[in-house]
């Protein structure tokens, strides 16, 4: 049975179909999120990549910020249940996740079945979201993409004090003016969201393993600083933007098995 | 997603207890009105200011907080709160003081009108904002203002010494209002809105209550409008009666198995800190769709005030939600959870409210682990719609909502 999962964000879209329920057959990732045509295209892409038509879909799940309008799907869930339902099928030892995504951080706990046990969100405040990054990069005419090497090339990480991304953006502006080297900001600037996030990982108690989901998963900077503040290694695979997606395949062929 | 129940509803019985309790809180602001026009004084009083006082005396008081909560239902929150900003008063004031000192100014929200104050009552057991919020009132319209002070109590009792203070402050307002409007306190007359504050108090405690019963014979959004009268009427007959009616229809709902829950009752929830006012439709309906009933808040408890004399008054003013410690606090709304079988926790975070919220993240976390059930919290604000995201509300709804799902 071919199950279809697509996850609507902010600001990119992702697809996957899954075979019954336990593996992946085709998937799809294209920036542009709710209100733009990428989802209509991600379906599309996620389908050729599998080799399957709409009629050989059994059920659609959508999650996201945009699954509310996606038509075509037959469940909608949270982005937090689908994270946690990918990150265990990537990595059935997690039990907590820490997803960093395009305007929002969350960090969900997991029992040992992969069941959502509870989670925390971050407040209204873009501080700790992929957004940060994006604004930052954008100052320093850098793609978002090579933040992680910047990073890695760091001497003495800047200190970045504000939590604020206004504010964070004309400290960066002066720190520049001040003749502080790119990398060294640019570590700093992965340091202040890693520390941001930590502080809402620790309201939550961080049970091992701890794996990191959605784009701000690829950052290592993020990741390494991220690590060090809350004391734990954190696992990563190439798929973790996926996950959301993965998850709502899973939950669409756990639905779809239980009505049957 | 709940079906709702397509039945008809039939039009509202005037003497229903919701037809009953709306009247009674319109009439709060109309009888001040008169009361203006016959050339008495109006006071504004703040929400936890002993009410008996200016009851037994005969004065008429409204409510700022009722009413920047009216304004900010019905969809005026945003203009007043640019005009106090505009003013100069900081967006990150409690947005009730900005409506409220925007209508100072301006004298005129046709979403909820009152008279202009010619004293105001001013009790800090609830805030601290509270006091620069009047003083600003009193420096403005050059109007007295009389202040009880209510330290925050670190502990489960009232100590003697707290007692002693607070009592001496208490006759001391008495004597002030006395002084400056001419009215005579009577003890006989205290003695009989203390009956009827406790038996609407009793009341409301025991509809409140109804909650435990499963599926619970009422949606707790209710409560939200209920609570206005437990505000701004607790010691007048008609609330009293009007309560006890509240309790008979919802027993006699729990009996005939019905409820004023339009939908299944899949979950039931505690609901934590203020309304979100500006918001409201989508905050009820976005628990409504999931078959979420919100069967408890704090309130139920805040508004027990229950006493057999003067003194005991005095201790029930020290002992209202936002002056006691976490500790203590957290117990009752422990106590609510698991009376009423509360499934899962959502807290407002207010961005008005600093006192409410600050404290939430320690204590919701607290009351999730003792009650083991989820907590869920989203950004708002009760009265300043420019602070709340309805995308973000709904992921933790539907969040919380599938923890629940798993759990059963
Ligand atoms: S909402 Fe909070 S800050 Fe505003 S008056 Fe009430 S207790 Fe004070």
């Amino acid at each position: 049975m071919y199950t279809f999962g697509i996850d609507i964000g902010s600001t990119t879209s992702k697809c996957v179909v899954m075979k019954d329920g336990n593996q992946i057959a085709g998937k799809s990732l294209l920036t542009g999120g709710i209100g733009t045509r990428s989802p209509a295209e991600a379906v599309r892409l996620a389908m050729e990549d599998a080799h399957v038509q709409r009629e050989d879909l059994s059920a659609i799940a959508a999650t996201g910020y945009g699954r509310t309008r996606y038509e075509d799907a037959d469940y909608q869930v949270s982005e937090l249940s689908c994270h946690g339902l990918g990150a265990f099928f990537i990595f059935p030892g997690v039990r907590t996740i820490i997803d960093i995504g395009g305007q929002d951080a969350k960090v969900i706990s997991l029992d040992d079945r992969g069941r959502m046990k509870n989670f925390l969100m971050n407040d209204k405040c873009a501080a700790g979201t992929g957004r940060f990054l994006d604004v930052m990069a954008n100052i320093l005419a850098i793609p978002v993409g090579e933040l992680e090497t910047y990073s890695a090339q760091a001497k003495e990480p800047a200190r970045i004090s504000s939590t604020c991304t206004v504010f964070a953006e004309s400290e960066v502006i002066s720190q520049l003016a001040g003749g502080i080297e790119i990398p060294d900001l640019v570590a700093g600037i992965c340091q202040s969201v890693a520390g941001r996030v930590s502080a809402l990982a620790k309201r939550i108690s961080i049970v091992p393993e701890v794996c990191m989901s959605g784009g701000v998963a690829q950052n290592a900077g993020v990741r390494d600083a991220l690590s060090e503040k809350i004391g734990h290694s954190i696992l990563f695979s190439p798929y973790a933007q996926l996950f959301g997606a993965i998850g709502a395949a899973i939950y669409a062929y756990d639905k779809k098995i239980k009505e049957q | 997603m709940a079906e709702e129940v397509k039945k008809q509803r039939p039009p509202l019985d005037p003497n229903s207890a919701k037809a009953r309790l709306g009247r009674i809180a319109a009439e709060a602001y109309s009888s001040a009105q008169a009361a203006k026009e016959r050339g008495e004084m109006v006071g504004w009083c703040s929400s936890n200011f002993p009410v008996e006082i200016p009851e037994t005396l005969g004065l008429a008081v409204v409510y700022p907080e009722n009413q920047a909560a009216g304004i900010a239902a019905r969809g005026a929150g945003e203009r007043m709160c640019e005009i106090s900003e505009s003013e100069g008063y900081s967006n990150d004031i409690c947005a009730y003081a900005r409506i409220s000192l925007a209508y100072a100014k301006v004298k005129s929200a046709p979403e909820q009108d009152m008279p202009q104050p010619d004293f105001l009552l001013c009790c800090n057991n609830i805030c601290n904002c509270m006091i620069k919020w009047y003083e600003n009132l009193s420096r403005e319209l050059h109007i007295p203002m009389i202040m009880i002070d209510i330290p925050f109590n670190p502990d489960y009792e009232v100590s003697d010494d707290e007692l002693a203070y607070v009592r001496a402050q208490f006759r001391e307002a008495i004597r002030q209002l006395e002084e400056l409007t001419g009215k005579k306190w009577s003890e006989e007359k205290y003695k009989e809105v203390m009956e009827i504050s406790g038996r609407t108090s009793r009341a409301w405690l025991a509809a409140t209550s109804c909650a435990r019963y499963e599926p619970s014979p009422f949606n707790g959004f209710d409560l939200l409008n209920h609570m206005a009268v437990m505000v701004t009427a607790r010691g007048k007959i008609e609330a009293a009666e009007a309560m006890e009616k509240l309790l008979a229809e919802y027993e006699e709902n729990h009996e005939k198995g019905v409820s004023t829950f339009r939908v299944e009752e899949k979950y039931r929830i505690m609901f934590e800190g203020i309304a979100c006012w500006p918001w409201l439709r989508v905050t009820s309906t976005g628990l409504k769709s999931r078959g979420i009933n919100m069967v408890t808040t704090i309130y139920a408890d805040a508004f027990g005030f229950i006493y057999e004399d003067f003194d005991d008054m005095c201790r029930a003013y020290c002992k209202v939600p936002n002056a006691i410690n976490l500790e203590y606090s957290r117990d009752k709304r422990i106590k609510l959870c698991k009376a009423n079988k509360v499934e899962g926790l959502l807290v407002h975070t207010n961005r008005s409210c600093k006192l409410w919220s600050g404290f939430m993240y320690e204590m919701s976390r607290q009351i999730g682990e003792a009650c083991d059930i989820p907590v869920a919290s989203f950004d708002g604000d009760q009265a300043d719609p420019r602070n709340f995201s309805e995308a973000q509300y709904d992921t933790r709804v539907q969040g919380l909502m599938e923890i629940m799902e798993a759990r059963k």
